[in-house]
């Protein structure tokens, strides 16, 4: 939908406007108060010292990476396709899954011991495989016969999609909890000169960057980069042009797969313990960060992820206790969601807006 | 023409279910008033079981999820009492239908409109958790179905213990588990009394039984001079506790005390190493909803103090469990099993008590009469020790032990050997 075919707006709208507009920024001054004062009295109060506040921004960073890589597969099929593959959470899950199976069984073995890294490098390897079919083998089962039809049904395929492989992976393997053999090299803090940072953390946000400049230039660069983009442009046109849509969908899915695989592996190491139930949370994490970032926008996941994840970790301690409310961390969740619904009153397109089909992806 | 048949059709259809409504009129007053034996219905209604039927009895138990060994344990014990009376009541059999509760309050209220759908149940043992409990006993209570539940612990089911009703607190509920202001009780003296704790901060995650565990140890440990440094809280499904944890240790409690579940509980001990304030893990203490197989085994819980009921003892206790053994193939799992055998006998024995037997052999067991059955109890002998109900449903014989899972216990009937402890309350 092009804005030039809207008809335009009618008088009576833009009367109205200005005081609709008055009254939004009066919500906006009042969220700026709110925050601010709460964050000035818990500051104030000295509660936390200036190392546990760095601390939670950085242990929200760690977070909001899961959530980032996550929010990379929401976005590109939104991107491309105009719909949310609610079952993505799961493709995550799997990969966690896959991650605890092989790392497992490699537990005991010499090369666990002596080689981790390489090790490591094995369990990324066969969780991003897993992820990758699981993602691939969703988009050809369940959504490409339907594509075309109104978005609603595809919508609601995935979310029988996500229960159907949560409750399948239950069933196959059981809903006990299954924790992670311990990795001694990812043990204990490294300081880096500024500040001690827990090792894990440090792994979990430098393979984020780098996974996220790897994707950005794989997307911008490449020959798959440039069809990806055509086609979410423009998928008609993009077939004239002799692209292979249904390829390029594909690919775009099996990319989000093999992030969501890492994602998984990383959430694997910080948290140590996976259950079925593990994407369920993250996967909407994520969508919120996709959309908090602006939908379709792979910058704009990246940063909605850290975004999210910093708020979630600090919102409670850094505005709520400062109004004394009991037992603030309780209200991580009610901070996630609030923030996604001020960020949209000031951005309604989110913080970096929605495109993958323009120039810049 | 055809409208006119459909009008006969309609009234002729109108007229027989009037017709057989009457005659069901007919028949309930009857039996209500000259059943034979004497037989007079009380204000709740009555269950009746023809010659040869099957005497109904509910459990509603967590048997799926994470928390699936708690019910469990509690359904193969119930079974355990079916079993000791041959599954047979006043010459009926015993017929078990055990409802999923899930341990959330969704599934309880499922659970229980299921089995207040059924008139043929006769009484309840349950729920697992008190979460499932608060609905399960609202509903409940409107059909005058009793429950005995053999762990609910949190007070807001019953009574604070000195005199007033509780805002959940139904006249159909019993329980035969402690009551948590008992537990919490437990916990802040063994904090304050015998570690020394002078400080302590708090966890619950939100459900009635967190919340009123920790609630009551905050009581109790205030009570006694020390401070509660930090009351707060997780949510249910989160696995990142560092933000709550850098809370934490910046309070620098003497002790944490999370009486929440598996697994948030599991990320809270695995994430704290990472606190120098918190590392030590004789500063952490958790409560009966962590003594499971599978929490103790973690490498982090080492050296963690437990508040919990006491094991029972005695011959036949121990004949209980060569049952359970016998039966199941293991050792009981959880801790709330000789509660649940408990319970199951307490229902059944009222029911042997209350029931009336008709001339033609049908059974009327009158539910006022069984309620107040079960409220009288007073003295009876069972594993947990000599139960006697008090007026808002505490039944329990409450003795809570404090252990702790040391390198030397290996499973959870080694931890919950390893006794430093024991809190009985005054009388």
């Amino acid at each position: 939908v092009s804005i030039a075919t809207r008809p335009a707006a009618p008088v009576r709208r833009a009367v109205q406007l200005p005081i609709v507009d008055r009254f939004l920024w009066i919500v906006r001054i009042a969220a700026v108060a709110f925050i601010a004062w709460g964050a000035f009295q818990s500051i104030s109060s000295g509660r936390l010292s200036f190392a546990q506040w760095r601390n939670l921004v950085v242990i929200g960073i760690a977070q909001g990476s899961v959530y980032a890589l996550i929010a990379l597969g929401y976005t590109m099929v939104y991107g491309v396709l105009r719909f949310i593959n609610f079952a993505h959470g799961e493709v995550f899950m799997i990969g966690a899954m896959t991650g605890y199976f092989v790392a497992d069984a490699l537990g005991e073995t010499t090369l666990w011991r002596d080689y981790v890294w390489v090790a490591l490098a094995f369990v990324l390897l066969c969780c991003v495989a897993a992820s990758t079919t699981t993602a691939v083998l969703l988009e050809r089962i369940c959504y490409r016969p339907l594509r075309g039809l109104p978005r609603l049904i595809p919508f609601i395929t995935a979310i029988g999609a996500s229960f159907f492989l949560q409750y399948a992976i239950a069933g196959l393997f059981g809903t006990d909890i299954k924790s992670y053999p311990n990795v001694e090299a990812l043990d204990g803090a490294v300081d880096l000169g500024l500040f001690p940072i827990q090792k894990v953390h440090l792994l979990v946000i430098t393979a984020t960057v780098l996974m996220m400049a790897g994707l950005y230039v794989y997307v911008e660069k490449t020959r798959t980069g440039k069809a990806i983009r055509a086609v979410s442009e423009d998928q008609e046109i993009a077939r004239l042009m002799g692209i292979d849509v249904d390829r390029t969908i594909s690919q775009v899915f099996a990319i989000g797969g093999a992030l969501a695989g890492a994602a998984g592996l990383l959430y694997g190491l910080v948290f140590e313990k996976v259950l079925f139930r593990t994407g369920f949370l993250p996967g909407i994490k994520a969508f919120t960060a996709a959309v908090l970032g602006g939908i379709g926008n792979i910058p704009g996941a990246m940063v909605g992820g850290l975004f999210l994840g910093s708020v979630e970790s600090l919102g409670p301690s850094l505005v709520l206790q400062g109004y004394d409310i009991p037992a603030a961390h309780q209200l991580k969740d009610v901070v996630a969601f609030s923030v996604l619904v001020l960020v949209l009153i000031f951005r309604p397109t989110g913080l970096l807006g929605e495109r993958l089909s323009e120039e810049r992806a | 023409m055809n409208r006119r048949s459909l009008f006969v059709f309609a009234f002729v259809g109108s007229l027989a279910l009037f017709a057989s409504s009457c005659a069901g009129d007919d028949d309930e007053t009857k039996a209500g008033t000259d059943g034979g034996g004497g037989f007079e219905e009380g204000p709740l209604g009555s269950v009746e079981v023809a010659p040869g039927d099957p005497i109904l009895v509910g459990a509603i138990q967590v048997i799926s999820g994470d928390r699936a060994s708690l019910g469990t344990d509690q359904q193969r014990a119930i079974e355990i009492a079916v079993d000791d009376r041959d599954g047979q009541l006043l010459g009926h059999d015993i017929d078990l239908q055990v409802e999923d509760g899930e341990c959330s309050a969704e599934g309880g209220t499922a659970a229980a409109q299921r089995l207040a759908a059924e008139p043929q149940v006769v009484g309840i043992v349950g729920t697992s958790c008190s979460g499932e409990a608060v609905p399960a006993a609202e509903i409940l209570n409107d059909e005058g179905i009793v429950m005995i539940s053999a762990s609910n612990t949190s007070p807001s089911l019953t009574s604070d213990l000195e005199g007033t009703e509780a805002d959940n607190h139904q006249p159909i509920y019993f329980r035969v588990a402690h009551n948590d202001i008992v537990q919490g009780q437990a916990a802040a003296n063994y904090a304050y009394q015998e570690l020394g704790a002078m400080t302590a901060a708090t966890i619950h995650d939100g459900d009635p039984y967190t919340e009123g565990l920790a609630n009551a140890f905050k009581n109790s440990f205030e009570a006694l001079g020390g401070e509660v440094v930090l009351a707060t809280a997780v949510t249910v499904g989160d696995t990142d506790m560092r933000p709550v944890l850098t809370e934490v240790a910046a309070a620098q409690p003497d002790i944490v005390f999370f009486p929440i579940f598996q697994p948030e509980a599991d990320f809270i001990v695995a994430q704290s190493n990472e606190f120098p304030e918190l590392a030590d893990t004789n500063r952490l203490m958790g409560a009966d909803g962590l003594l499971s197989d599978t929490f103790i085994v973690l490498p982090d819980t080492e050296d963690m103090y437990f508040s919990g009921p006491a094991t029972p003892t005695g011959g036949a206790y121990e004949e209980f469990v060569g049952k359970y053994e016998d039966k199941f193939g293991e050792a009981p799992i959880q801790a709330f099993h000789a509660h649940a055998y408990d319970s199951a006998n307490l229902l059944f024995d009222a029911i042997e008590k209350v029931a009336v037997e008709d001339d033609d052999g049908t059974l009327h067991i009158d539910r006022q009469a069984l309620l107040d059955e079960i409220g009288s109890t007073e003295g009876f002998e069972g594993l947990t020790g000599s139960l006697t109900c008090d007026e808002f449903g505490d039944c329990a014989d409450a003795k809570i032990d404090i252990v702790q899972n040391t390198a030397a216990q290996v499973s959870i009937e080694d931890v919950r050997g390893n006794v430093l402890y024991t809190f009985e309350p005054e009388e």
